[in-house]
């Protein structure tokens, strides 16, 4: 009898914990909106393994959070600024949606941190590169996750001024993303006694490049460094092989390339190219354990901005969890207050202008002969620091950090 | 001179005039295909974007699946895409005779989406590489630019095929009947001609061009789902400016809207996704019915 009694009060004092936990998660669910390119340029880097990713981040946690259970919603932004800021209003607003993520494209994400700062919700962003939107145009509640512009200079720029590339000529990405990266680059290169020569603006997309290409060759620059992303880089690099660029003595820089422009050129048009990472599957036995079941899911390996999405999601329910609530600043607190680690990031900190800084790698991709099997395409030549890629916290321009 | 003029130099100028000249000939050849269905058909083809592709990707599943190369795609892909066409034509577009333009417009939009969503979801947005043959790897070199044979050979092929359907619509017996069943299809049938069948071949061949010219970008760009997406509005504009279902309009404007836009790219490259539809505005201000259309 005396047992049942205890037996019976702990229960109900378990339900009235869970209760208590319940009550702080807002309308009984925690809600994740993936917006992402579902189908254009960025759909293979982004996409559907980015929603994949989440998923799994959800499956790994059981589904449920704090006693609530997990919902992912999907949307496909379309590189589009203005349907991207329409969905993320609808979301908070009439789905009450807690949390956003993914968000490639920074025309998409600087529309959405505007909604996500008025509405006070947790952007993730993972896909998007630009560095203001850890500066000039950070907000309070803006995670900038995966990697940005300026670490990728510290990496390939920095890298290719010290083995001699220290003429630079630009193709650009004429919008804010492509200007964020040759800014960044340029400050680099110029700061490790580099000159840059001059700049084409191409327009977003492009596919037939060799008319920018004939423009870099003119320009006598010893490195034409590639700021852009997605089909339109491996245009530019078939273009650049077809018309003699490389074999004409002057060297190509991808300063932003994922493993799936890696596949898509193939390694007998790749190899050799240097370019930097925020992740690769093949680092450790804990990347190569998560990205196969990554691959198993989808059918490709993880780009870093997928493994990205999958860390920072699951950082976020970690935070709900611990705290028992998903109101924004509480979360976000735990969020900055706790280092990630996970296969994606050791040590990983996430800083008040909402960097998160980890390392990040300098890899070469391998010639054919070198890789020993699908998807082994990545020689990591340097670990580079997150302190060094990112800079100091200090450097930062947000006015809010 | 002209050159000096504008601060460029020469070296640049003429190179750009020539890749130009290389960007023309896939204008030209897909707005003739254009050209070939809007004169016969009266269809605005906006699948043909999409059918381009499909020539791209037929010619990477011969190589890959068939192991047939570039020279057997460059005369398999047109029929396989051709005979695709001849499927939609039969099945599709015959039930919109007779109705208004934009229904087909509709019509082959819509087609257009679903065949590059499917392949987006199958094959992915970034694509796949499709080798330069063999016979054209390497270029030479002009003194003011490097030119790859594969480059030069793209020109060559657009001029043959432009002359050919010139000659095909403009000089046979076929081509007569063509234009007999545009300007009065019941008068035609009442001779004992098949029209229906004359109709649906014109849009396999007009449709079969599209694929050529989806054979012959295989080896510059990534054979990707959404490499028509974008050319396609651009062709238009070219068809627009040339004036509707005129094949030697279609082509000749094909030719100098890219050499107008090469040359953009040195001045103003930010401009030179849009200069050919100020172009086109012009145009329509000024001549209606085109550069080389007949005004009605």
């Amino acid at each position: 009898m005396k047992m049942l009694k205890t037996l019976a009060a702990g229960v109900s004092a378990l339900a009235l914990t869970v209760g208590a936990a319940q009550a702080q998660i807002s309308d009984g669910v925690v809600k994740i909106g993936v917006l992402t390119d579902m189908a254009a340029t960025y759909s293979d880097l982004a996409g559907s393994g980015a929603v994949a990713a989440a998923e799994m981040a959800v499956a790994d946690f059981g589904g449920t959070v704090a006693g609530a259970p997990i919902e992912i919603l999907t949307a496909d932004h379309q590189n589009k600024a203005d349907i991207a800021a329409n969905k993320a209003r609808e979301w908070f607003e009439n789905e009450n949606v807690d949390s956003l993520a993914e968000l490639v494209t920074t025309s998409v994400a600087l529309a959405v941190f505007e909604i996500a700062k008025q509405q006070n919700k947790i952007a993730l962003v993972s896909g998007a590169a630009s560095s203001p939107l850890t500066n000039d145009a950070c907000i309070p509640t803006g995670i900038h996750y995966t990697y940005n512009t300026r670490a990728l200079a510290v990496g390939t720029g920095s890298a290719v001024v010290k083995e001699g590339g220290d003429s630079w000529y630009f193709l650009t990405a004429n919008y804010a993303f492509g200007e964020a990266l040759q800014r960044d680059v340029s400050a680099v290169v110029e700061a490790e006694g580099g000159t840059v020569l001059g700049a084409s603006k191409h327009p977003f997309p492009s596919s037939d490049f060799s008319s920018f290409v004939l423009q870099a060759q003119a320009s006598g620059a010893k490195v034409v460094g590639l700021a852009n992303a997605g089909a339109d880089t491996t245009n530019a690099i078939k273009a650049a092989n077809e018309f003699g660029l490389v074999a004409s003595g002057q060297s190509l820089a991808a300063l932003l390339m994922f493993i799936t422009d890696v596949h898509a050129l193939g390694l007998d048009t790749a190899q050799g190219i240097q370019l930097t990472t925020g992740f690769y599957w093949d680092l450790n036995d804990e990347t190569r354990a998560w990205s196969q079941k990554f691959f198993e899911k989808t059918g490709t390996m993880p780009t870093m901005v997928q493994a990205g999405v999958y860390s920072s999601v699951s950082h976020y329910l970690k935070g709900i969890e611990a705290t028992g609530s998903d109101d924004t600043d509480t979360v976000m607190a735990w969020m900055r207050a706790n280092p990630v680690n996970d296969f994606f990031a050791k040590g990983g900190e996430i800083r008040t202008d909402g960097r998160m800084v980890h390392d990040m790698y300098l890899v070469k991709v391998k010639s054919p002969s070198e890789s020993k099997g699908p998807w082994d395409y990545y020689e990591v030549l340097r670990t580079i620091p997150g302190e060094e890629a990112y800079g100091p916290l200090s450097e930062s321009t947000c006015p809010t950090k | 001179m002209l050159a000096d003029l504008l601060g460029i130099p020469p070296q640049l100028l003429f190179g750009q005039l020539l890749l130009g000249l290389i960007s023309g000939a896939f204008y030209a050849v897909l707005s003739l295909g254009l050209a070939v269905i809007f004169g016969m058909l009266n269809i605005v083809n906006f699948a043909h974007g999409a059918l381009y592709m499909l020539g791209a990707f037929a010619s990477y599943f011969l190589l890959k699946i068939l192991g047939i190369n570039y020279w057997g795609a460059l005369i398999l892909a047109p029929i396989i895409v051709g005979a695709a066409g001849i499927v939609i034509e039969r099945f599709l577009l015959r039930r919109l005779a007779g109705v208004d333009h934009l229904y087909g417009l509709l019509l082959t939009f819509g087609l257009a989406l679903v065949i590059e969503g499917l392949f987006v979801k199958f094959f992915g947005a970034s694509g796949l590489p499709y080798p330069t043959p063999e016979a054209l790897k390497g270029g030479v070199n002009l003194g003011f630019m490097f030119v790859p044979w594969y480059r030069a050979w793209v020109v060559v092929a657009a001029v043959i095929v432009c002359v050919f359907t010139w000659w095909l619509f403009e000089r046979t017996k076929v081509g007569a009947y063509l234009r007999a069943g545009t300007e009065n299809p019941t008068l035609l049938q009442a001779f004992g001609v098949n029209v229906p069948l004359l109709t649906t071949l014109a849009y396999g061949y007009g449709v079969a061009l599209a694929g050529l010219a989806g054979v012959l970008a295989a080896p510059i760009t990534q054979v990707a789902p959404l490499m028509g997406s974008n050319l396609i509005i651009t062709v238009f504009a070219v068809v627009v400016i040339g004036g509707m279902g005129s094949i030697m309009g279609a082509a000749v404007t094909g030719l100098a809207m890219g050499m107008i836009e090469g040359l953009t790219k040195v001045f103003w490259p930010e401009a030179s996704a849009t200069v050919i539809f100020v172009i086109m505005a012009i145009v329509l201000v000024i001549r209606p019915a085109g550069l080389f259309g007949r005004t009605a």
